[in-house]
């Protein structure tokens, strides 16, 4: 449904004195999102993320590359064809953007209204509307009077009343709080259920992807890094941005005072620290107790915790491997024969 | 007070009323496409015509610049032409209305400049065309805004139109000066003076209400 082949921005400014500078917001990137799915980008500020979505509209064009949305290449239309193809993309955007001085039914009228439909159309599109998202009884208000996810709720509204194909989401739950933002996953989750809409979202929140999406793009420094499936990308992450963004999310990092003493070569009276994943039919086998038993070192388990992503299950520990560096060497080619991903953090003394 | 004298500030009072109304009205017709037309053409914006945007600020701010009794003076030929004559309220209404044509665009460009960004950006995402963009997104959201400037148009228009006496044009600008200033009339000074002020108050309350109304932030 969205096909981007090496889609690249970049940008010219002026600086005075030092000439032209060129800043590559995009490069080469690629993606393919089928119909009917949910693709999630995710990435730090900056990274690009807005520029990669505001090329799929054309709000951005692209310095080079081709962007081709429902079979139609876009960025070889003409101003009139680009606005009717506008029609078939619906967009909701991080503040909403709502017209202020227009009440609710006519925020979700307003694209009906551009494509000139008639008042009585329009009536009969727009109420439906509402009452999917659950605001038939505010149609009158202003959005003012609207908390942050209702006026979300009212833009998601505006974006289907032209019945687009597909659905752009820049970092649509940002601005909401954890409860709000659940509440309006759950719509867009609906929505693509329901109405079969193609979704492609922005964000820098882990939750919004594991709760949402079917597969992730990272996105780093204007380029794409990893596509994958989101339970994938939650079990083994190949990058080390994605294994970042996954730590930060189950906040599983060692402890401050360990970090402390964490150096990176191993030295005399040392043990090794490492961070165990674990997914699929090892969250079920008890590896730690075989470890003790089969290579005779002991397990100090520093940090742990179990997660359900959609269907998979992720384990996620920190331990401490007591015994002499043979049996530790042995121990770890132990777990990465039992399909675990071992991670050296460092090593530490044992003071005792 | 005599009902000659009565009659005269009646009259001086409507000459005013007409100047300002004549001077408001077609400045606001020429300056409102002025401002937008100032707005939308700015680089990166919706009809970005650089050069274009250039131009048209330099001409606006060599309007804003002339003082106005010099502008009032300098284009009597220009009214001439125009209104037959250039003496009178219909032609001391010429450089009002010159006069309040940048000022009006201006301060509905500012205005413009108060939207969010966002605003263009959603409408441009649901294929509105740039006429439409105008029409239903800034027009609309800035009204409060342009409603402010238009206000102080007005408000600033009465105390031009103090003025147009220099040209022979009428008003309480005009009545206060021969009568009040050349005639040591204190009294009739004082009137025009605190008609001035009434009406000034008026306009501005008025404004007010109406960018209340219209405001739904």
């Amino acid at each position: 449904m969205i096909e981007l082949s090496n889609v690249s921005k970049t940008y010219f400014s002026n600086n005075k004195g030092s000439g032209t500078h060129a800043v590559h917001a995009l490069k080469n990137a690629n993606l393919t999102v089928p119909k009917g799915t949910i693709h999630g980008v995710i990435g730090l500020s900056g990274a690009g993320k807005s520029t990669l979505i505001r090329c799929v509209n054309l709000l951005e064009r692209p310095t080079s590359g081709s962007v081709i949305v429902d079979g139609q290449e876009m960025t070889r239309l003409s101003n009139a064809a680009l606005n009717r193809a506008r029609h078939r993309i619906g967009m909701i955007f991080q503040h909403f953007n709502l017209l202020t001085t227009r009440n609710v039914f006519d925020n979700v009228a307003l694209p009906l209204e551009l494509m000139g439909q008639k008042r009585n159309v329009i009536r009969e599109r727009v109420i439906p509307l509402l009452e999917m998202v659950g605001l038939a009884d505010k149609a009158n208000q202003y959005p003012a009077q609207l908390s942050g996810g209702q006026k979300q709720r009212v833009a998601i509204a505006r974006a289907l009343a032209s019945k687009p194909q597909v659905l752009l989401c820049d970092e649509a739950t940002s601005a909401l709080d954890p409860q709000t933002t659940s509440s309006i996953l759950e719509l867009l989750r609906d929505i693509n259920h329901q109405l079969g809409i193609t979704i492609l979202l922005i964000t820098h929140e882990m939750e919004v992807v594991k709760s949402i999406c079917h597969r992730v793009s990272l996105i780093s420094d204007g380029e794409l890094v990893e596509d994958s499936e989101v339970g994938d990308f939650f079990t083994a992450p190949r990058t080390q941005l994605g294994r970042e963004f996954l730590n930060d999310f189950l906040q599983l990092t060692p402890p401050k005072e360990l970090l402390e003493r964490l150096s990176d070569m191993p030295g005399v009276d040392t043990h090794p620290v490492v961070r165990l994943t674990f997914s699929g039919d090892a969250v079920s086998t008890p590896l730690i107790s075989r470890l003790a038993r089969e290579c005779s070192v002991d397990v100090s388990i520093l940090q742990a915790k179990v997660e359900s992503i959609q269907d998979r299950t992720l384990g996620l520990m920190i331990a401490e491997l007591l015994g002499t560096p043979d049996q530790t060497q042995q121990a770890m080619t132990y777990l990465e024969s039992h399909q675990l991903q071992v991670e050296v953090l460092g090593h530490v003394q044992r003071n005792v | 007070m005599s009902s000659a004298m009565f009659d005269l500030i009646l009259q001086a009072t409507l000459d005013t009323l007409y100047m300002v109304a004549v001077s408001g009205v077609i400045s606001t017709l020429v300056g409102l496409p002025l401002g937008v037309l100032l707005y939308v053409t700015r680089p990166r914006q919706i009809l970005a015509k650089p050069v274009l945007n250039q131009a048209l600020s330099i001409i606006t701010n060599i309007g804003r610049s002339i003082p106005f009794i010099i502008l009032m003076v300098a284009i009597i030929p220009f009214t001439r032409m125009l209104v037959g004559t250039s003496i009178g309220i219909n032609a001391a209404s010429v450089p009002l209305t010159i006069a309040a044509i940048p000022f009006v665009a201006r301060l509905v460009e500012g205005a413009l400049n108060e939207l969010s960004p966002g605003l263009i950006e959603a409408a441009q995402a649901m294929g509105a065309t740039p006429w439409q963009i105008i029409c239903k997104v800034l027009i609309p959201e800035a009204r409060g805004g342009i409603m402010t400037g238009l206000t102080i148009t007005v408000v600033t228009l009465v105390s031009y139109s103090a003025m147009a006496g220099a040209v022979g044009g009428g008003g309480l600008g005009d009545l206060g000066i021969r009568y009040g200033y050349n005639r040591f009339n204190p009294t009739i000074m004082l009137i025009t003076v605190v008609i001035l002020v009434v009406m000034v108050q008026g306009f501005q309350s008025l404004g007010d209400y109406l960018v209340r109304k219209s405001d739904r932030k």
